[in-house]
């Protein structure tokens, strides 16, 4: 389509489209950068002053900010690995039977076709302090574990169980999806080769299938841990950050910033260290697969 | 004879283990049903029962008459069926221009595309507050339909742009030659090719759009207003929970997602593994 009639014809297409992204992404993140250096309340009457890095400064004293950036990398580390040992094994599994592929693929990708909200306070309720939550039923009369109910969302440290769990449970079957396309993609002759140099199934998983896997398990990672970075609605509906901000993260401390003590300016530098976490993580991905490529 | 045992053997380990997993992945949805099958005073019961000893739809139809969850309901419909096609549409003709044309800038605006789909999305929400609020969209619909449009295009983009460069320019070639404006290869021949694509896109733009919460929750104030993820939300209260009428409320909002993926997974193994988007 190089006829010179139509040299506007691209521009006439993107139009439509870029109108939206201009107002709402690319101006917003412009002003975000702008605000995150000035001291701006958004109820506040009187003028919002220009302070540098004073926000940013801030952060890096602020104890609650660095707990909550704490919170996050553990909550990636947890859920991460849990997602990727499970969704990886469950993806082996179901490429090696016959029957049923279909039934246990579209089974385990039921929570993550399920909103964030209904999954969160699903979760809160099975995590219920009283004996008849179920969890506790479970550890208590089914598997004598525990001799009480446990109050689950009370402490930090069972909180957070409690969030590891939710992140796991929701996203395995996303990774089992992708695991299984890639998979796919390994050619029969490699495994039959192996077979018939007489290693078993556990040194082919071992030796033969995780190499060949390797940039997708690294894909993975990197795509799901940018994914715990923005974690937020479990946190926002099943401890709200508390006790005493014990399980803030991230964005739970952000948003309360803007909208809960209205300063924009904080909140806004909060914003800007997020995106530059996961933009130095897509980066680190983008550098070491073209590695892995060459 | 021993190879054969072997293979039964593995087998059933592998099922065994798959039947433990689905175990762990079901039970809370079942547990969610049936919860929702209780009335109030038997949702912490002693022993907790799977199938309740006075199952009744009385949570379904509080929820249904006296909670405003029709209008929640309705909201959700119009803000997904609006998200979807506007996305669908400019997101199509986006990457049109882009598989089709070379022209200045292109490779700064794919750029662009790129850095919108790793952006973290809350990350951008005072200044979506404050241009809302500016513009009088606070508590309206319309403000909630047009950053969902802008969050959700960037993917679609990506999605579409692959698709279409796969289509053999060959076929083009013929229309173009009989005078076919780009408009008309682009309505005629690009995307009755590309159905499939353009299903996988409006699939997890309407999903997207269905489930939102955060920026919702955010500017709609209201109740009249509410979309369905905020109104589940308003449901569970401070300090005591009625949770029949949540799950209730759930269970009629997952619904519509689970019939749709289950008629249309394909399409959803296709976006996951081309676009590699996190659900």
């Amino acid at each position: 389509m190089k006829n010179k009639k139509h040299l506007s014809a691209p521009y006439l297409f993107l139009f439509p489209g870029f109108v939206f992204l201009t107002l709402w992404l690319i101006y917003p993140m412009f002003k975000a950068l702008q605000i995150s250096f000035y001291d701006w309340n958004f109820l506040a009457t009187i003028k919002n002053t220009f302070i540098g890095f004073d926000n940013y400064i801030r952060a890096f004293k602020d104890t609650i900010f660095l707990l909550s950036l704490k919170n996050t990398i553990v909550y990636a580390i947890v859920t991460v690995s849990g997602q990727l040992i499970l969704g990886l094994s469950v993806a082996l599994a179901i490429d090696r039977i016959t029957c049923g592929k279909i039934f246990f693929r579209t089974a385990y990708y039921l929570p993550v076709v399920t909103s964030w909200v209904v999954c969160s306070l699903l979760f809160k309720f099975l995590f219920n302090a009283s004996p008849a939550g179920l969890v506790n039923y479970a550890l208590i009369d089914i598997l004598h574990i525990i001799e009480n109910g446990i109050p689950w969302l009370n402490e930090a440290g069972t909180a957070f169980l409690a969030l590891f769990t939710l992140g796991i449970w929701k996203g395995v079957g996303w990774t089992m999806v992708i695991f299984l396309a890639a998979l796919q993609s390994i050619s029969k002759e490699v495994l039959e080769a192996a077979q018939i140099d007489g290693a078993n199934e556990w040194q082919i998983i071992w030796y033969v299938i995780i190499p060949m896997l390797l940039p997708t398990i690294f894909l993975v990672i990197v795509m799901l841990t940018i994914g715990a970075f923005q974690t937020y609605i479990p946190i926002n509906l099943i401890t709200n950050g508390g006790p005493v901000h014990r399980t803030e993260v991230l964005l739970s401390y952000m948003y309360d910033q803007a909208f809960k003590n209205w300063d924009f300016g904080y909140a806004s530098a909060l914003s800007y260290i997020l995106i530059i976490i996961v933009f130095s993580i897509s980066q680190i991905q983008i550098k070491l697969s073209n590695q892995i490529e060459k | 004879m021993n190879q054969p045992i072997k293979t039964i053997g593995k087998k059933m380990f592998l099922y065994f283990l798959l039947l433990i997993g689905l175990f762990f992945t079901v039970t809370p949805f079942l547990y969610m049903l049936s919860t929702s099958l209780k009335e109030n005073i038997f949702v912490f019961e002693f022993p907790p029962k799977f199938i309740p000893s006075n199952p009744t739809l009385q949570n379904y139809l509080t929820v249904l008459t006296t909670r405003q969850f029709d209008r929640y309901f309705m909201n959700s419909v119009f803000v997904t069926l609006l998200t979807t096609f506007s996305v669908v549409l400019m997101s199509s003709m986006m990457a049109f221009a882009f598989s089709r044309f070379t022209f200045k800038r292109k490779k700064l605006l794919s750029g662009l595309i790129r850095l919108f789909m790793m952006m973290p999305s809350m990350t951008l929400i005072v200044p979506q507050f404050i241009l809302t609020s500016k513009m009088n969209l606070l508590n309206n619909l319309w403000g909630v339909i047009m950053v969902y449009i802008a969050q959700n295009l960037s993917l679609s983009v990506f999605l579409l742009t692959g698709f279409f460069k796969q289509i053999p320019v060959e076929i083009e070639e013929a229309a173009k030659i009989d005078g076919a404006s780009p408009w008309q290869v682009f309505a005629r021949i690009i995307l009755p090719l590309s159905t499939p694509a353009l299903a996988t896109s409006a699939i997890f733009t309407s999903l997207g759009a269905w489930d939102e919460y955060v920026w919702a929750m955010t500017i709609l104030n209201k109740p009249e207003m509410r979309t369905l993820p905020v109104g589940i939300a308003s449901f569970h209260g401070q300090f005591v929970t009625d949770w029949g009428l949540v799950f209730a409320a759930s269970v009629i909002a997952i619904t519509p997602i689970i019939i749709l993926f289950i008629f249309f997974q394909k399409y959803f193994v296709k976006g996951i593994t081309a676009g590699s988007v996190k659900g």
